[in-house]
């Protein structure tokens, strides 16, 4: 079967959304994870319980939003609470993914949505954590959805918004931070990173089609740890694709 | 630190709590909460007819240095028809909460704002804020003090609480926590560090509503976002309201009322109150009109045309509202509207 084209957006949405189980809970941002929840709510997971940290719990994702509390987030979910109980929901272990974005991240999965430069003298004020850092800090495992380029991948992030695994292994629990979570998976134009199990540096896993393991090293700053077996990532499956663009995007708001 | 002492009396053997982190930034509102609880004995708690125009409600209750909150999400219910009537009435040296998307823009739009407990201002699907670059990058924004979405919220709910801070663990290990003025201590129960954000006590809060009565008993329609904690946090709290509706209406469904009446010094009769952006169940946000402000928010000039056109050249919210239409206004409300 000859394969369809598809934008870069279109491969971020269906690669994350291939990352979204059935019968879990996930914080759901605006944008990319947003779409990639309804793509997956409409293929491998009818069950899939979006949480959106305005109060939004159970949505099912018909239209898309624009803004992060605005109605599709409680769309016949079935519940409509406020922040403080969404993050706290996570904070008491319930909420198993979260999906971020950011401007910059480095090795450990430290992501940065502050500032670039000095904090008191920034050469860009970006908007701040948001609900990033919270989703960061609770959510069971963190998956990060970035375009890729060696901006972004960057040996140090210049401000640790939300926490990955911060310096290297034991650090998040030696800050306090709850056991056992941290940076799951990175989905990117170029791959499909995770995080080697010992010493929580990002590890490529899988490239995206047409693309080398040596393209995303030369497109990321700091040295990139290899799987054991880089696989090939699978491109957009044409269902993929239709359903992407004629139910869950049928405007073009993202696509 | 010996534990052998931990079972014997506390005032024989007092224990030093640690504390292992600082964030190093400004505590721009320390909180009083004795202070806090003097102000609220004081406040009036009859049931009294608080009704007025945004006009007045700012000119009484919003002064020059506030420390102001408003709330919020994303673009859904910004209390922007009393925001404008702050920027007409050109009330500057703010310190503000934020959380902010089309009102903090534009207050910041407006150089109104002087010192900030940031979590995010952006806009969203648009991008970064263009005014929040400049405000802060040249310098004018004098302090940004970094929290989590959820350290604000908290932040609130322990002013709600009556206490003077809440133990979270949120923004451990993180340079948000460097930049904030939160404290890291080992906690006394378990030894695990825990963070400590500091009670956050609006001089003003302003929160937009779906309905409320004439006294300020006020009702919110779908997600509360951090409505609760933030009214019960505001020493003033400036409500505004779609509707109007008689007390026997609240009495009806008391199981409705976010907000009750004794925490509310204003009330103002607002409809299409967070227009451009969006009130669940009622109308779609304008996005027209948003992208004319994300457009004209870019460069100073265009910010201030567009503040004069839709601000400062007309005298209030009705007027406002006119140079939409109501046809216009008609498209964008439920269900014709998208919702959101």
């Amino acid at each position: 079967m000859n394969q369809q084209p598809y934008n870069s957006s279109e491969l971020l949405i269906c690669t994350a959304s291939r990352l979204m189980e059935d019968g879990t809970t996930a914080f759901i941002g605006t944008g990319i994870p947003m779409l990639a929840a309804a793509l997956a709510q409409r293929l491998h997971a009818p069950n899939l319980v979006p949480i959106f940290e305005f109060g939004g719990t159970g949505a099912i994702l018909e239209t898309l939003p624009l803004a992060v509390g605005g109605g599709c987030t409680f769309n016949r979910a079935v519940a409509a609470s406020g922040i403080r109980d969404i993050v706290e929901t996570a904070q008491r272990g319930f909420v198993e993914y979260g999906f971020l974005g950011g401007a910059q991240i480095d090795a450990y999965g430290n992501l940065n949505t502050t500032v670039i430069g000095e904090h008191d003298h920034p050469k860009v004020r970006l908007p701040g954590s948001g609900g990033g850092n919270d989703v960061g800090s609770h959510a069971w495992r963190t998956i990060a959805i970035m375009p890729h380029d060696r901006r972004r991948f960057v040996d140090r992030v210049d401000f640790i918004t939300t926490p990955g695994y911060l310096t290297g292994p034991g650090a998040r629990e030696r800050a306090g931070l709850p056991r056992g979570t941290g940076p799951y998976r990175v989905v990117t134009t170029l791959a499909v990173l995770g995080f080697e199990p010992v010493g929580k540096r990002m590890q490529l896993l899988a490239t995206q089609p047409g693309v080398s393991a040596d393209d995303v090293a030369e497109n990321t700053s700091f040295e990139l740890l290899l799987a054991d077996r880089v696989e090939q990532h699978p491109a957009p499956t044409a269902e993929e694709l239709r359903i992407l663009r004629e139910e869950v995007d049928a405007e073009h708001l993202y696509i | 630190m010996d534990r052998t002492l931990a079972g014997t009396h506390p005032a024989l053997h007092p224990e030093t709590l640690r504390i292992l982190e600082s964030g190093i930034g400004d505590l721009i509102q320390p909180p009083d909460v004795e202070g806090f609880r003097e102000w609220n004995r004081a406040k009036d708690k009859r049931l009294v007819d608080k009704r007025m125009t945004e006009a007045e409600a700012v000119r009484r209750f919003v002064k020059p240095g506030n420390y102001l909150g408003t709330e919020l999400y994303g673009t859904v219910r910004c209390p922007m028809s009393v925001v404008h009537e702050i920027i007409r009435q050109g009330i500057g040296d703010l310190r503000v909460a934020g959380q902010g998307v089309l009102e903090l823009d534009m207050l910041l739009g407006a150089s109104l704002v002087k010192a900030l407990d940031i979590t995010y201002i952006g806009l969203e699907v648009y991008g970064l804020s263009n005014c929040l670059r400049r405000e802060v990058e040249s310098g004018r924004v004098e302090r940004c003090v970094e929290w989590s979405n959820a350290g604000i919220a908290w932040r609130f709910k322990a002013a709600a609480m009556g206490v003077p801070f809440i133990p979270v663990r949120s923004m451990l290990g993180s340079d948000t926590l460097k930049y904030s003025a939160a404290k890291v201590i080992e906690c006394p129960f378990t030894g695990m560090p825990i963070a400590l954000l500091p009670a956050l006590i609006l001089d003003v809060g302003i929160i937009h509503v779906h309905r409320a009565d004439a006294c300020g008993n006020a009702q919110i329609d779908g997600i509360s976002g951090f409505a609760f904690e933030m009214a019960r946090a505001s020493k003033r709290l400036i409500v505004s309201a779609e509707e109007i509706v008689d007390t026997e209406v609240i009495r009806r469904r008391p199981d409705r009322t976010t907000i009750p009446y004794y925490l509310v010094d204003a009330v103002v009769e607002a409809p299409f109150g967070a227009h451009p952006g969006e009130m669940c169940y009622r109308y779609a946000r304008d996005e027209e009109q948003i992208r004319r402000w994300v457009e004209a928010s870019k460069e100073p000039a265009t910010t201030a045309d567009f503040l004069k056109k839709h601000v400062f050249d007309v005298p209030d919210h009705q007027a406002y509202l006119a140079l939409f239409g109501e046809e216009h206004l008609q498209k964008l409300r439920e269900p014709a509207g998208r919702a959101g």
